[in-house]
């Protein structure tokens, strides 16, 4: 990768690979080839149990992001205690998540390694990029907002009272800092040492390290190493994640996994259904012919037949005709004969004799 | 409705132009508001429910509902059902008018309108689904324009060019079934990305079939029902065929209907039974589902049935105007009442009056449309130069 | 074709664009083969 990385903090390196670690974050499509995500990716370890709750992380956020500045500064703590989300300029926020203990909880974009948002966009406006960041253009963004409808995290906002050019807006991990080879704000800022940045498979492999060292601080979970296919964003916490308010629920099958399937039906449909279609039409077509020539053969047999029987009773009748025409021809020159004897006694003897 | 048969003596004082008017002006004022002040002064949208009414209904339920357009053109000139004939003219109508609502409510909420055909001629996410929808509705749009231009050029009296769109009527039947396959499914696949906010009782592997299925019979109601509305409203400008051939149309769609709707029904029990969500069916979110799917697929595929039996075309048209209310909740369910259902109350959407209103201006400005092509095209009659028994007809 | 690919976004892209291609050319090429398929079926009439 191309990026000057910075080196993460001294002695990580020196780490084993634990045998508890997972494999990091895999992705498979419908052919089950497998993509492991970009290797050397920047990653966040987010350390929940060293969180103070100072909003440094948010100051920050909002200086090199160029972000306007909120209504209430960010020395008031009391906003803590409101539930409260990433929106359309402000990209992190803190959260205290119990309300006995002091524990707070950073939330962002977790960058996943197969990210929902950018799976869903239909204009490729949203992009991981070989650094580790999901980065958004809002050059192509048309507005349809299916990004935030498929986000498990609910992170991108959108700046619904912008008539002319709305955006959707998340954290960008700082990208342009990480190509400058710099750590992104909040990272830079954060004075307990709850945020730390280095490749991905270093930052699980400290996390591990951690959990392993301290099972009584830690949870035995690394948050973010295999959630929705995994993320770049790591959470380490010391009460459940469900109970820090991060969904426990979301699986371990990345976006463009759970859409593999409609997405390869789509070209068999194509494929098949003109054949389908047309065999349907070209049988009732078929039928149709047959059903016409069929219709045709009985009409020309019933023209015939109807000939035939005609012929016949012409011929009846002819002879019927005839029959009577001889019969009326007989009577008509019986009766001549009958008259002609009345008349004369013995007429035909007179004329033979002639 | 001034129905009194002649044009001069029209009145423009009725209720329903007063209504419409009222209507079209409402529409307008918030048309201005949305374009000036943004999506966010006239809806109650927010960063947690990005998608509302005017994609759960104006896109979800208008493309479900213009099904009719392929499914009749299918029953008629792919399956040889030479009866549904003067039922496709107006089926295409309400197909083209529909999908261009749809494209029109899209402008509405879509943040920068006039990207939405960067899609397709400028940058390709192929790997959405909702760029399969908007490139298969693009195509289709297209089709069915196609499709209807016969009757435009009739009555505009353009023969040749008519005689040569006539010709190709299978192929465009066959792209339009082809097209409206992959994007009435690909509608319901958009939510398969997102199986941690909608309800496991509505989220399914099967979400693409159950729309495409679904779809069929939305068609086949939505062709009944606006046939029963036509029937009251247009019936002058219809002709003896169309008049002879309605009934046999409404019964023969009922009965493919009941029997599409009971697959249906079987299908999402077996959604059920795949994923193992039967005890999920006794709890709230349970009971709604079994309103959805008892009260609005099973009930009207029975009286689909019995109106077939009996000949009944009165619970023919209760039972389709009852499926068409199905839909529409199966939609909603999906797109907004059951997503996001693990938020709590307050975080929950629930459309503003304005959203409603845009919507109901838009189905108006449909009707309105309707109105004025079937009172003037061939639509609801056969253009007396090419009628059924033309040699040009018979091609095809 | 032996484009590297470290995530299946990446791949998805890729092979749907592919798909989304032969798609177009299977819609052109089945019409045009059943016209030549069935061009001359009048003239033989079975």
């Amino acid at each position: 990768m191309g990026i000057s990385r910075r080196k993460f903090i001294g002695g990580l390196g020196a780490l084993a690979l634990g045998p508890a670690m997972g494999i990091p974050g895999t992705a498979r499509g419908a052919s089950n080839k497998e993509f492991a995500g970009w290797p050397d990716s920047q990653s966040v370890l987010h350390d929940i149990t060293k969180c103070i709750g100072c909003r440094k992380c948010e100051s920050a956020c909002h200086r090199v992001n160029h972000l306007p500045d909120p209504e209430t500064s960010f020395e008031d703590l009391t906003v803590l205690d409101q539930k409260r989300r990433t929106d359309a300029d402000i990209f992190t926020v803190v959260n205290r998540v119990d309300n006995i203990l002091p524990v707070f909880v950073k939330t962002q974009c977790n960058h996943c390694l197969e990210p929902a948002c950018a799976s869903a966009c239909f204009v490729k406006a949203l992009e991981k990029t070989p650094e580790g960041a999901v980065v958004y253009n809002e050059k192509l963004c048309v507005g349809c907002r299916y990004c935030m409808v498929a986000c498990p995290f609910n992170i991108p906002a959108y700046e619904y009272h912008k008539a002319l050019a709305p955006r959707v807006t998340k954290c960008t991990m700082c990208h342009p800092r990480i190509l400058e080879g710099k750590r992104p704000g909040c990272v830079e800022e954060c004075p307990a040492g709850a945020l730390i940045s280095g490749t991905r498979d270093e930052l699980l492999a400290y996390a591990w390290d951690r959990i392993r060292t301290y099972p009584e601080r830690y949870v035995s979970h690394v948050y973010g190493e295999h959630e929705m296919g995994g993320t770049s964003w790591l959470y380490l916490s010391g009460l459940p994640f469900g109970q820090v308010g991060m969904r426990e629920d979301l699986g371990t099958k990345s976006a463009p996994e759970l859409t593999s399937g409609p997405l390869s039906a789509v070209p068999i449909v194509v494929g098949l259904w003109p054949v389908l279609l047309t065999g349907v039409y070209a049988i009732s077509k078929r039928k149709e012919k047959i059903a016409e020539q069929e219709k045709q053969a009985a009409v020309a047999d019933a023209v015939d037949q109807s000939k035939k029987q005609a012929q016949a009773r012409m011929e009846t009748l002819r002879k019927k005709w005839e029959q009577e025409k001889q019969s009326a021809i007989n009577f008509e020159v019986k009766k001549a004969l009958e008259d002609a004897a009345a008349k004369d006694p013995e007429p035909g003897q007179s004329k033979e004799d002639e | 409705m001034t129905d009194n048969g002649t044009h001069t003596d029209r009145k423009w004082w009725t209720p329903f132009n007063v209504i419409v008017g009222i209507i079209l002006a409402a529409g307008a004022i918030l048309t201005v508001m949305r374009f000036t002040q943004g999506i966010g002064a006239v809806t109650n949208l927010d960063n947690n429910n990005a998608w509302g009414l005017w994609i759960g209904f104006d896109l979800l339920c208008g493309v479900a509902l213009a099904a009719g357009g392929y499914v009749t053109s299918a029953a008629c000139y792919i399956f040889g059902l030479k009866r549904f004939h003067s039922a496709v003219r107006p089926a295409i109508l309400t197909a083209f008018l529909g999908y261009a609502l749809v494209v029109l409510a899209l402008h509405y909420d879509v943040g920068r309108p006039w990207r939405l055909p960067y899609p397709i001629f400028v940058s390709q996410g192929t790997s959405s689904l909702l760029f399969e929808v908007g490139l298969c509705v693009f195509l289709y749009l297209t089709v069915l324009f196609i499709e209807f231009t016969p009757a435009a050029f009739e009555w505009l009296g353009l023969k040749k060019i008519r005689a040569l769109v006539v010709k190709l009527t299978l192929i465009l039947t066959i792209f339009g079934v082809v097209l409206s396959t992959l994007h009435q499914s690909s509608l319901g696949a958009l939510f398969m990305i997102a199986p941690s906010k909608l309800h496991p009782l509505w989220y399914s592997g099967y979400l693409p079939v159950y729309f495409f299925i679904s779809s069929m019979f939305a068609g086949m109601s939505m062709v009944i029902f606006e046939s029963t509305l036509a029937h009251r409203y247009l019936s002058r400008h219809m002709d003896d065929t169309h008049h002879r051939e309605a009934p046999g149309v409404a019964l023969g769609f009922a009965k493919a209907a009941a029997f599409v709707m009971a697959g249906y029904l079987g299908i999402k029990l077996i959604g059920i039974a795949i994923d193992d969500h039967w005890r999920l069916l006794t709890t709230g979110w349970g009971m709604w589902y079994l309103v959805e799917v008892i009260g609005f697929v099973a009930f009207p595929a029975l009286l689909f049935a019995m109106g077939v039996r009996e000949r009944n075309l009165i619970f023919v048209r209760w039972a389709a105007a009852w499926t068409v209310l199905g839909i529409v909740l199966n939609r909603l369910n999906i797109s907004v009442i059951a997503f996001n259902y693990h938020l709590p109350s307050h975080e929950r959407y629930v459309p503003s009056l304005m959203e409603i209103g845009t919507s109901v201006f838009i189905v108006t400005l449909g009707i309105v449309i309707y109105r004025f092509i079937t009172t003037r095209m061939p639509v609801l009659h056969e253009h007396p130069d090419y009628s059924a028994h033309s040699p040009e007809q018979k091609s095809i | 074709m032996n484009t590297l690919f470290f995530t299946l976004q990446d791949f998805m892209v890729h092979t749907k664009g592919i798909t989304y291609l032969i798609m177009g050319g299977i819609l052109v090429a089945l019409p045009l083969f059943w016209w030549f398929l069935t061009d001359r079926d009048d003239e033989n009439s079975f």
